[in-house]
């Protein structure tokens, strides 16, 4: 299931927590050799970790961690400003109505589907929140990622050639969109926004009107 | 409340404003605009300061500050820390001090709907708007479903418009860029890349971040080329 958690909330579920932490070490140093500060404990964290965000976690069957992402408003401190600005030209994203992502990150051991069940939560959040944007950086193996999964960002941005591209983009809200990710990642509609309502209450009928 | 009502105007005339009192007579006029009973706008900083204004009766104020409703208030402690907005259906009224709080809260005036929208500000403030209203739930939710995006536009419109002032009220936090703040903004300003200015103070692209993040955190900036608009404009960077 997806879990929506702030920072402040994550000792609640330590185990699942940890095991975010850690799968972002795996990730992030191990695997892609980032220039990231992994703990004696083996976990990655940045100063954004601090600032306490929203993060979404898919959790296994058993309880583990299957994957998760990390979600800052862009009227605060965000990475796509403060580390990639130069992306997009030094032009600042910053809306109320655009949600920051990152840290996007899946478990070695993470089952099928879950790269999708997280992005529908971006889905989720911008239905949920009125949200125009969800805004992101990512390196070029991700984008065939994002069209598997069935959501592709417009680029605003890329630095870079081949494999070690990295672009900032934005992904519009469209429930069409959102349908098609959760249809290829095998969850309802119905399912994912009860995720979402256990996290935050009664607010999936807060979209605003089209027709005003 | 039938007809959505145009609320595109009201960003402008936030902008328009230099007082927090002209601030609270845009906020107040969208609030009778929009038929509601009551609009409230209230910021903390840092060090515990608040600052704002409501539409609920000085009585309710009064009451609210006497008896330390903050402590317990569900809307303050299901906002505080947190970005997404909340309608206050969402939150959590059991417990006989919440309900007592509550009974009380009805009894001045205010509404039974609620939608808060917390504002998170550049260097760790935290504010609050929230507008109320005494109505059946359907209606309100069709409210929310129809206003919830001007609303939360609105509000960031007003709480930047806020901020502004209140650096106004207290220049003397304004706090001075320590040496290595101050040489890498400068070397940022002249167009080096990351890489570079690391390169030339001899520090990690690491710790030329840890600099750089301290220094928006001071100038209160929402990213380091708004810092370096602001370091330039107040002085602070000469290039």
């Amino acid at each position: 299931m997806l879990r929506y958690l702030y920072a402040d909330e994550l000792h609640r579920f330590p185990a699942l927590a940890e095991g975010m932490f850690r799968d972002r070490a795996d990730q992030f140093k191990t695997r892609l050799g980032w220039d990231v500060a992994v703990d004696v404990n083996g976990e990655e964290r940045d100063q954004y970790d601090t600032m306490n965000p929203l993060y979404v976690i898919w959790e296994e069957q058993d309880g583990s961690h299957g994957g998760s992402m990390r979600v800052m408003p862009t009227t605060g401190p965000v990475m796509v400003n403060e580390v990639f600005g130069h992306l997009n030209s030094g032009l600042p994203i910053c809306s109320p109505l655009i949600w920051e992502v990152t840290r996007f990150c899946l478990s070695r051991t993470a089952s099928p589907h879950t790269a999708g069940a997280i992005m529908l939560s971006g889905g989720e959040m911008m239905e949920g929140f009125g949200l125009s944007h969800i805004a992101g950086v990512f390196d070029a193996r991700m984008i065939r990622i994002y069209r598997l999964i069935g959501s592709s960002p417009i680029v605003l941005g890329s630095q870079g050639k081949g494999r070690d591209q990295i672009s900032v983009g934005l992904w519009p809200y469209s429930p069409d969109d959102c349908d098609r990710v959760a249809k290829r990642a095998g969850i309802p509609r119905d399912l994912s926004r009860l995720w979402f309502k256990t996290a935050f209450g009664n607010v999936a009928q807060h979209r605003f009107a089209l027709s005003a | 409340m039938g007809t959505k009502f145009d609320l595109s105007q009201v960003p402008e005339d936030l902008e328009n404003t230099s007082t927090l009192d002209e601030l609270a007579d845009v906020a107040v006029r969208m609030r009778d605009d929009l038929g509601l009973d009551h609009i409230t706008y209230h910021w903390v900083d840092g060090a515990g300061d608040q600052y704002g204004f409501t539409t609920y009766s000085d009585a309710w104020d009064e009451q609210y500050r006497e008896r330390n409703y903050h402590r317990i208030d569900p809307v303050i402690l299901g906002c505080f820390q947190r970005f997404h907005p909340v309608d206050w259906k969402q939150l959590d009224w059991s417990g006989k001090s919440v309900r007592a709080f509550l009974r009380d809260a009805r009894e001045h005036g205010v509404g039974n709907q609620g939608y808060s929208i917390p504002l998170r500000g550049p260097i760790g403030q935290f504010a609050l708007l929230t507008i109320n209203h005494t109505c059946e739930d359907d209606h309100w939710q069709r409210f929310i479903a129809t206003y919830s995006r001007d609303l939360i536009v609105i509000a960031h419109y007003l709480n930047r418009k806020a901020l502004e002032f209140a650096r106004e009220r207290q220049p003397e936090i304004q706090r001075a860029l320590s040496p290595r703040e101050i040489d890498a903004m400068t070397l940022l300003a002249l167009g080096h890349s990351r890489a570079q200015v690391a390169h030339t103070l001899s520090i990690s692209e690491h710790t030329l971040r840890a600099y750089i993040e301290s220094a928006r955190a001071k100038l209160g900036a929402q990213n380091t080329t708004h810092a370096i608009a602001t370091a330039l404009s107040r002085g602070l960077i000469v290039v």
